[in-house]
């Protein structure tokens, strides 16, 4: 399969601290691939260079066919705003504040840029944004204001808004951790949807360890900025052998509760919805 | 209409009611040259706000000298530069009108200022959801930024036009015949201050009152997360 996204010899700074440097990465077209590792370690930093959010000093980004690099640095187009417009025609993004438009309904935060941006006309545009609401299970709260929705049925508009730009490839940045427990479940539900299709690709930092397991076709565990390990799910997150991974794994899934009682987690999907409490994840691991 | 001027003086209830006519007049001028001066610095305000973000120093550096300068220099010395200096360029504005765009003008410094505020009271999120979504900064604004800082800048912006409101006395020095021009004419001529003044003065708070009032009620009315979009 052809490469979708291909960062080469990237380097990023904000100021004297160096996030990125050169540093490499592919994703194939329709691969899902989730980003693991400590805080600060630019997770985040590469989704929003991707998404437009975050000018970077060298190197060169591909999506789709458009390259482009930052004034100064060496590559084969400059980003200027028609790059800038093409790249962002084929990404969308997901927040971790969802950062849906508050003054407005449910159905023109989902309209709004396909009729300014893909001018499709009001009706059309309606049209698709239902149906896209009834896929994230919201179309009866297509005039509510997001004020009047749980923090889950917000996320849950804010994917339905970015598809309806029909997007190839779909950013999340810890799309759940802003929520409270019993909702991720409903909103994880609705990114397994999105997974199962052949041709989005899908680049999610989460930490949520199950769910990275079931859906990804990679795992890149991330540390100061570079990838130091990367493969399978039930590889990576299963038998780690970077020291980082390793010790992050241990941290984030709790060392030594690999065993505890199994069979009441998988028994009960409510719970089996919940985020990485280091019970549930570590004795899924353990058992697969 | 200064000839025209023609009040009993005999008893203080004729006086009066001569002088609260000609005052109610003057009161006409005051609140039009106030609302036009207010509208002149919403518009423009609004441009110089966004021009001081422009992304190139070329265009946002003469801006910020210039609000700096009309917000720092007396509106009496813009007044009289208007009044006085544009004529000198074959620039001839009606009195009232020069009025009205100096304190527009003046008063555009301000609600710059208020905007910038309430611009940048928007959440970082929106404007990166906005970039995500592919829309131009121009749609931005327009649909996601401006509509909600709208609840944010309406309060300042009622201090304004309050603020203007007092200031009008202010274009009697260019000959325009607003309420306080006409109160002191009418005291000149008569040596009667005390009522023309008084009056001059209640019809102000009347005035000054009403606005506040209507203000507060556009706030009340205004949802807080912006104006809906449906
Ligand atoms: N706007 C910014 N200005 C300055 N430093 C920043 C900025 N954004 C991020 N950083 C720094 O860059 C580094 C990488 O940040 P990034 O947000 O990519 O990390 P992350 O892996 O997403 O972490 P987390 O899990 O906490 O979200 C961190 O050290 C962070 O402090
Ligand atoms: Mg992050």
């Amino acid at each position: 399969m052809t490469d979708i996204i291909e960062f080469k010899n990237v380097s990023k700074s904000f100021g004297t601290l160096r996030v990125l440097e050169d540093f490499d990465f592919k994703v194939r077209k329709g691969e899902k691939v989730t980003l693991i590792g400590p805080s600060g370690s630019g997770k985040s930093t590469v989704l929003r260079i991707l998404m437009t959010l975050e000018p970077f000093q060298d190197g060169s980004i591909t999506i789709d066919g458009t390259s482009y690099h930052q004034p100064g640095g060496k590559g084969p187009f400059k980003a200027n705003a028609r790059h800038l417009f093409d790249i962002r025609k084929r990404v969308g993004m997901l927040f971790q504040h969802f950062n849906l438009f508050p003054h407005m309904t449910v159905l023109r935060n989902i309209t709004e840029a396909p009729v300014s941006v893909l001018k499709l006309s009001r009706a059309e545009a309606d049209e698709r944004a239902r149906e896209l609401l009834s896929m994230v299970g919201l179309e009866d709260k297509a005039s509510s204001f997001p004020a009047q929705l749980s923090g889950g049925q917000q996320q849950r508009v804010a994917i339905a808004r970015a598809l309806a730009m029909r997007p190839s490839v779909l950013l999340f940045d810890e799309p759940t951790s802003a929520l409270d427990p019993e909702l991720v479940g409903e909103v994880l539900n609705v990114i397994r949807k999105l997974a199962a299709e052949h041709d989005l690709t899908m680049l999610m930092v989460t930490h949520e360890m199950r769910f990275a397991r079931e859906i990804s076709d990679r795992v890149c565990m991330f540390d100061r900025g570079k990838i130091v390990e990367e493969g399978r799910p039930s590889e990576l997150l299963v038998r780690p052998s970077h020291p980082r991974t390793v010790s992050f794994l241990g941290a984030v899934l709790g060392e030594g509760v690999g065993g505890l009682g199994d069979d009441g987690d998988q028994a009960d999907p409510a719970r089996a919805e919940k985020p990485p409490g280091p019970r549930g994840d570590t004795k899924l691991f353990a058992a697969g | 209409m200064i000839n025209d001027i023609n009040v009993d003086t005999s008893s203080t209830l004729s006086f009066f009611l001569d002088v609260l006519p000609l005052l109610l007049k003057g009161l006409q001028v005051t609140i039009a040259a106030a609302l036009l001066g207010f509208a002149i610095a919403l518009v423009a305000g609004l441009f110089f706000a966004i021009l001081r973000q422009a992304p190139t120093r070329l265009i946002s550096w003469p801006v910020a000298v210039f609000l700096e300068f009309v917000r720092d220099t007396p509106l009496l010395i813009q007044l009289f530069f208007l009044y006085y200096v544009l004529p000198v360029y074959g620039i001839t504005l009606p009195a009232f009108m020069t009025g009205a765009v100096a304190i527009g003008l003046q008063y555009s410094g301000y609600t710059a200022e208020i905007y910038r505020a309430g611009i940048g009271a928007i959440g970082r999120g929106q404007w990166e959801a906005s970039t995500a979504l592919n829309l131009t900064s121009g749609r931005t604004y327009a649909v996601v930024i401006i509509p909600q800082a709208i609840p944010r800048v309406i309060p300042a912006l009622g201090n304004c036009l309050v603020g203007i409101l007092k200031e009008t006395p202010i274009l009697s020095t260019i000959s325009v015949l607003e309420m306080l021009n006409l109160a002191i004419i009418v005291g000149d001529r008569t040596y009667h201050y005390t009522i023309p003044l008084t009056l001059a003065g209640v019809l102000m708070l009347l005035v000054t009152s009403v606005f506040a009032y209507l203000v507060r009620f556009i706030e009340f009315t205004v949802p807080k997360t912006g104006i809906r979009l449906r």
